[in-house]
């Protein structure tokens, strides 16, 4: 099998297991707990934290565990919906700033917070998937208490302006979220140099386990607890900890950043070869997103005329696993919501690839998925 | 090995019908076409139920089987090919079999080239019909199921040559009883799931509402009369009614009254006795012919008019390749535009086609 579809999920990074393993024996205590078994634990969670500071460049004070991305956007589009924002028989009143093309994790949650009274400004993206800030300039109100835009977009992999943006939601007194799911652990992220309030990452999108993530909230904002209990991560996430899981993503945090500038470099180059393949093999295809402030894995493409649900399921016969876009959009595909905000034709958008790569692939695979996809295409541009 | 895309709606049928398939020896691929939003059908919105729930269904079944699963969304063909052509023949007074629609167009046309990329040799469902090869005559036949109770010839007539040469029924031969039983063995999560019975599309039975509500368009009221052109009152838009309906007329009438005739023109139902719900001679159009070619001479065979109806004795006048007229030997009750007419001799399936008119004795249009 060739595994052509990093953005949906990963593979643990080698080292990974190991770190997790202990904690899923042997040190099995409560980080809350008073023994020295439950204090070891304790200490391998702020040990994590750590690092996973390290890795986004914040406060070991200013990362919150969750359970993954879709948790963290949530977290951050709903505590919104606080008392402050809540009036007798008017309900909930606000103004929330998120782009066209961000992930459903933060789409859907500004739709449930609208349903509650609350006004919600989509602001577009434009051809390449870039979110141009004078468009969020131009949505900015006087009650806009937050902007929510992706650092990284998981479907065309194009990078946005998030700092730039920040600063406009900061001039006009909001704060600033971004959804770095995707590029964390893949390019250098800098909370500070961004200049963002959150920002929202999971662990297994860069060779960490399922099923945790974090939230990093600068110093100083108190959001609404988005678990109300324990007082676990400063009482604003209650529950006990996913402790193999938390000390996985720490693990896998560190090692990504000590090979980060060198798999990104590796995988731009396979990555770009691929683009080129494509283009040059399969006649009419072309790639969406930007060209320049990309994934370094990400290869999206629409090959005109043939359908992905046939295309995927062709590609997943040879042993090639790719997707058509968001792997959390529903079973059956749906026009992607981020081609169609960025000027595909529904049409178009049932006819678009996603390939996303990492480090662990080679040249001879990505030449092999070259040659299936060139076949494939032709095969079906037969029947 | 031979290849095989299962259809899986997530019932019991064809999820025996996969494990079926797979145990035969094919390598087998299932899959689940999603046909409309729930929405669409106007249950659930926002909750993940109905036409989801079922594809969970499918799913289970086909990952305790083994093979692999995809979900295809063709909502946009089943508006176009069987949603709207619904709502048109009900908009055009007549009476639709969406299921009929669903096979033609949909499970065995759009599902079938989608099987021909992916490289498959048959298309498999879960319907209770029989295909075989007659070689004398080289075609391909369509033969009524052993269990006549599940019977589903009539809503396959429409499948051609080149169809049913790439068709597999694996249920044809059983029981239904059977199908249960292996499912039960199997411990299928849907082993007891209930039989759907409305259309699909339309799970609360309320098929004018659903009409309305998608078309978004009001039907006006218009009178009931009887045949002589007495107002006996006012229905609520044509297409409420069907050819021999007598619930819910909303009348309060000293003898049961049926819906006899819509005349669209008029908007008027006309009502009268069983009685006059009775006819023999119909046309029947857009005709395919199955186990023979199309005829050039009178043919007796038996006809059905309806999905629940048995066969009955009727000779086939054809008018051209794929139009003909079919007079039964005995009057038979409600032949509705809109329905299917199917011919059969014995056990096999001639051909069919939809019905267009009914005609008196003179063969004047009714």
């Amino acid at each position: 099998m060739i595994y052509l579809d990093n953005g949906a999920t990963t593979r643990l990074r080698a080292g990974v297991l190991d770190a997790m393993l202990p904690y899923l024996n042997e040190e099995y205590g409560n980080p809350f707990g008073r023994s020295a078994l439950n204090r070891s634990c304790g200490a391998a969670v702020e040990k994590a934290r750590r690092k996973i500071a390290a890795l986004v460049g914040a406060g070991y004070k200013e990362i919150f565990f969750t359970s993954g991305g879709t948790e963290s956007d949530n977290w951050v589009i709903k505590h919104l919906m606080d008392p402050a924002s809540f009036r007798e028989n008017q309900g909930f009143h606000g103004h929330l700033i998120v782009s066209a093309v961000e992930h459903h994790a933060v789409l859907k949650p500004a739709e449930y917070l609208e349903k509650l009274g609350f006004d919600v400004t989509v602001v577009p993206a434009d051809g390449s998937g870039r979110v141009d800030p004078a468009a969020v300039k131009a949505a900015m109100r006087k009650d806009t208490r937050l902007v929510s835009v992706m650092l990284a977009n998981n479907e065309v992999g194009t990078i946005e302006p998030v700092h730039e943006i920040a600063e406009i939601a900061h001039a006009g007194g909001a704060l600033m979220h971004t959804d770095a799911v995707q590029a964390v652990g893949h390019i250098p992220v800098d909370v500070k140099d961004l200049g963002v309030d959150f920002l929202s990452a999971s662990g297994h999108k860069f060779g960490g386990p399922k099923g945790v993530g974090f939230l990093y909230i600068r110093r100083g904002l108190l959001p609404e607890p988005l678990m109300h209990g324990g007082a676990q991560e400063r009482g604003l996430r209650a529950g006990t900890h996913n402790v193999p899981a938390i000390v996985g993503m720490g693990a896998v945090a560190e090692l990504a950043a000590e090979s980060m500038e060198e798999e990104r470099a590796y995988e731009q180059g396979l990555r770009d070869h691929m683009i080129g393949r494509i283009i040059e093999e399969i006649p009419g295809a072309f790639l969406n997103g930007d060209t320049v402030n990309r994934l370094p894995g990400n290869c999206n493409v629409t090959i005109p005329g043939l359908e992905n649900e046939a295309f995927l399921v062709r590609l997943d016969q040879e042993g090639i696993c790719a997707a058509a876009g968001s792997a959390c959009s529903a079973e059956a595909s749906e026009p992607s919501h981020v081609l169609t905000a960025i000027g595909r034709t529904a049409e178009e958008a049932g006819c678009s690839l996603r390939f996303t790569l990492n480090y662990m692939n080679t040249r001879e695979e990505i030449d092999h998925a070259c040659d299936v996809l060139r076949d494939v295409a032709q095969e079906l541009r037969k029947e | 090995m031979k290849k095989a895309l299962v259809a899986m709606s997530g019932g019991v049928d064809s999820s025996v019908a996969a494990y079926l398939t797979k145990e035969a020896g094919y390598e087998t691929i299932g899959v689940t076409m999603k046909l409309y939003e729930n929405e669409t059908a106007g249950v659930c919105s926002d909750k993940t139920c109905c036409s989801l729930s079922d594809i969970e269904d499918a799913r289970n079944v086909a990952f305790d089987l083994g093979i692999p699963y995809y979900v295809f969304n063709f909502s946009g063909d089943f508006e176009k090919e069987v949603i709207d052509r619904f709502i048109h023949a009900y908009e055009a007074g007549e009476t639709p079999n969406p299921c009929i629609d669903c096979n033609r167009y949909m499970k065995f046309e759009r599902l079938m080239e989608r099987g021909r990329e992916l490289q498959q040799d048959y298309v498999v469902t879960g319907h209770y019909a029989i295909v075989e090869h007659d070689e004398g005559s080289g075609r391909w036949l369509l033969k009524k199921s052993v269990d006549r109770h599940k019977d589903q010839s009539y809503v396959l007539y429409s499948l051609t040559q080149e169809q049913l040469a790439h068709v597999l029924f694996p249920l044809g031969g059983m029981h239904k009883e059977e199908t249960r039983r292996i499912a039960e063995e199997q411990g299928f999560v849907n082993a007891r799931k209930h039989e759907s019975q409305d259309i699909c599309f339309v799970p609360d039975g309320d098929y004018a509402a659903f009409i309305r509500r998608f078309t978004g368009k009001t039907y006006p009221p218009g009178e009931f009369v009887d045949f002589d052109g007495h107002v006996l009152g006012e229905h609520k838009g044509m297409i409420k009614y069907t050819i021999g309906q007598r619930k819910g007329l909303g009348l309060a009438l000293p003898h049961p009254m049926y819906v006899c005739k819509k005349d669209m023109e008029t908007n008027r139902v006309i009502l009268g006795e069983n009685s006059d719900l009775f006819h023999s001679r119909f046309i029947v159009e857009n005709m395919n012919w199955s186990a023979i070619e199309s005829p050039d001479m009178d043919i007796s065979a038996e006809a059905k008019v309806r999905y629940s109806q048995k066969a009955s004795p009727a000779v086939v006048h054809p008018l051209s390749e794929n139009k003909a007229v079919v007079e039964f030997r005995e009057p038979q009750r409600a032949i509705t535009p809109g329905q299917a007419c199917v011919l059969y001799d014995g056990d096999y399936v001639l051909g069919g086609g939809t019905i267009t008119s009914v005609q008196d004795t003179d063969g004047h249009t009714i």
